[in-house]
């Protein structure tokens, strides 16, 4: 028999028991629709991470003294072992740095008139808001000749101005941190980032080490380098530096250490994929249930329709035409079953984004291929049993049933 | 064109034998209008579906057209009922939600045939049933159910025509209505056999074979 004949048979008994087959396209429906929606939010979870990762600066590498990073909290702060002279070393000795900026940091209070707040201020040079990915809203960056001569002036993260100036005209205003007088040249758009980047005042290298904090070490170095696959190799490389500098032997412990940005993604993404296997696989049972549930309709459609089957074999149907017969009505199913499944669960995952906009979801083309080919083969797979069976049936057998 | 050798059927009933046909060996002949009589019971059905190719015997040789039928395959069996054969029920046997056209064209449909649709409506026309082509078997009444089955049986155009009790479950006019079908198409040149238990339906066919207990009991021609 003609192929489009069989489907238009196969429509044709579907639609004559609309109920049954709308709940056995219902089962796929869900199992594809929540493949889709599972995926879609793991995925924006994970991307919304990697931006705020990569908010921080790309292709970073964070120096910082001691070895109190993998606590969390920094106990660097008194560990004076990182210089000036390691980082124009690491300036001169490593291939591949794009930019370098020296840091010296701690909080402080700031205060305009009556208003005060707590910062975190950051003295370090030009090169910082480029390594930091930050942008300037208004006024200007630092002029090279105010880091050289330790000049008193300051840009403000967006928090910090709106803390101390509201709304108000600020630059060239006066504010004081830590009791003595800075300029306000400048702020700095917002990040909105979970890192407190937005919270800095910024000041130059030299006025942060001489006036502010007192000290001639340098609190951290962040570098960024030129491109993604060279991260790990200047990684190697600053740690062999640092080591022979500050005398330790390869083996033994560094006295800093070296967040790489690349590990941090990785690790995430990592994370991530153990999330999309879990809860896709979970969601995959869904649509496997629903392939039980084809083989449920399809089963009870073969009994009753033992006659018709009797019927169509004795004017001449042979085994194979009823087979195609039963299989493409259970692809029929699970075929729509995966077309509206599809659409229910884009549909969803754009639905959890607008009653959650701090949620954000992202509909995977793989997962769409993957649900509804794996719905595909659900339907055949679990459509073969019954349909095999009708084809079996002895032509008066099946006349003869009641 | 029929040689039928030795035919048996049995059916294991527990301890049982039931010898539903019990040797039966004859030969119709290309044109011949035969009907199959005997009581309930008698093997009637057995034989005419052996002979339809819908079962096999347990022993014997069928011959039809000249192949043997009874060593061939399930897929040789559909194929000789789709081409050679038209098969009409008792009980019509139209599958439910077609239309009439619809399942007039289903053997042609099965063996590939690019008519179908034509085919179907003159042979519909041809039953007398050319206005009613696109109703459902259940808005049809018995007789025109019967008159689908019958176009359904002749549309591929086979050398034979077998029908079981065709005129069982119909009243007496619309019986001599069918039977006025059946002599038609058997002046056209189709071989019929059909079975019934009414004598006043077996006196109609040319020649009439008795059956009783899966065994031939007379085999006589009328006048
Ligand atoms: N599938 C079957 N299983 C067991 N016995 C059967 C079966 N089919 C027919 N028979 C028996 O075979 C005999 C002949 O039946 P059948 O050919 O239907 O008779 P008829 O059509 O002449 O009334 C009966 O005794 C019947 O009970
Ligand atoms: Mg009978």
């Amino acid at each position: 028999m003609l192929f489009w004949t069989i489907v238009k048979v196969s429509l044709k008994s579907l639609l004559a028991n609309k109920l049954r087959s709308f709940l056995a396209i219902l089962g796929i429906i869900l199992g594809v629709a929540s493949v889709i929606a599972m995926v879609s939010i793991v995925n924006g979870a994970t991307l919304s991470i990697t931006e705020r990762i990569k908010q921080m600066g790309t292709n970073l590498l964070i120096i910082r003294p001691g070895q109190g990073m993998q606590r969390g909290v920094a106990s660097s702060s008194n560990v004076q072992t990182l210089t000036l002279n390691d980082a124009s070393n690491i300036l001169n000795k490593v291939k591949y740095i794009k930019n370098m900026a020296p840091i010296v940091n701690g909080n402080a209070q700031a205060k305009y008139m009556n208003r005060n707040t707590y910062a975190t201020v950051v003295g370090t040079t030009l090169a910082y808001f480029e390594v930091r990915n930050f942008q300037l809203d208004e006024g200007r960056l630092f002029f090279q000749s105010e880091i050289n001569n330790n000049a008193k002036v300051a840009i403000l993260g967006s928090a910090i101005l709106e803390k101390l100036f509201g709304k108000g005209p600020f630059l060239e205003e006066t504010i004081k941190i830590k009791g003595s007088n800075f300029k306000v040249i400048g702020s700095l758009k917002t990040k909105g980032d979970m890192a407190n980047m937005d919270e800095q005042i910024i000041i130059p290298l030299t006025t942060g080490m001489k006036q502010v904090f007192g000290i001639t070490y340098l609190r951290g170095l962040d570098i960024q380098v030129e491109t993604e696959e060279k991260i790990d190799e200047v990684e190697e490389e600053i740690t062999t530096l640092l080591k022979k500098l500050h005398r330790i032997k390869p083996e033994d412990e560094p006295d800093f250490s070296i967040r790489n940005q690349k590990e941090q993604l990785e690790n995430l993404q990592a994370t991530t994929q153990t999330f999309t296997l879990l809860l896709g696989g979970i969601a995959a049972i869904s649509l496997l249930v629903g392939g039980i549930g084809i083989m449920n309709i399809m089963l009870v459609t073969v009994t009753e329709r033992t006659r018709e089957i009797g019927i169509r074999k004795a004017i001449g149907a042979a085994d194979q035409d009823i087979l195609q017969q039963f299989l493409i009505e259970a692809s029929i199913i699970s075929g729509l079953g995966g077309v509206f499944g599809i659409l229910v669960g884009i549909g969803i995952s754009i639905g959890i984004e607008s009653i959650f906009p701090t949620f954000s979801t992202k509909v995977e083309y793989s997962s769409i291929v993957i649900s509804f080919v794996f719905s595909a083969m659900v339907g055949i797979f679990f459509g073969y049993y019954p349909a095999q069976k009708a084809s079996a049936l002895n032509p008066i057998d099946a006349l003869r049933y009641e | 064109m029929i040689q039928a050798n030795e035919l048996r059927k049995h059916y294991q009933m527990g301890t049982e034998t039931v010898h539903a046909l019990d040797g039966v060996s004859f030969r119709i002949d290309k044109g011949e209008f035969v009907a199959i009589t005997g009581s309930s019971g008698s093997g009637k059905s057995t034989l005419m579906n052996i002979l339809g190719c819908l079962d096999v015997p347990t022993q014997g040789e069928y011959i039809l057209n000249g192949k043997n039928v009874s060593s061939m395959n399930k897929r040789e069996l559909a194929r000789i009922r789709n081409r050679e054969i038209g098969f009409v029920f008792q009980n019509f046997s139209l599958l439910p939600r077609m239309s009439a056209w619809e399942n007039v064209e289903l053997p042609l449909l099965y063996a590939g045939n690019q008519e179908a649709q034509d085919l179907a409506k003159s042979a519909l026309e041809k039953v007398g049933l050319g206005e009613r082509i696109n109703h459902e078997p259940k808005q049809l009444s018995g007789g025109q159910c019967q008159r689908v089955a019958i176009a359904r049986a002749i549309v591929h155009n086979p050398s034979i025509i077998l029908a079981d009790e065709p005129t069982g479950n119909l009243d007496s006019k619309t019986s001599d209505e069918i039977m006025q079908i059946f002599k038609d198409l058997n002046l056209s040149g189709r071989t019929i056999i059909l079975v019934t238990h009414e004598g006043d339906i077996a006196i109609q066919c040319k020649r009439v074979i008795q059956v009783k207990d899966g065994k031939i009991l007379k085999d006589y021609l009328n006048n």
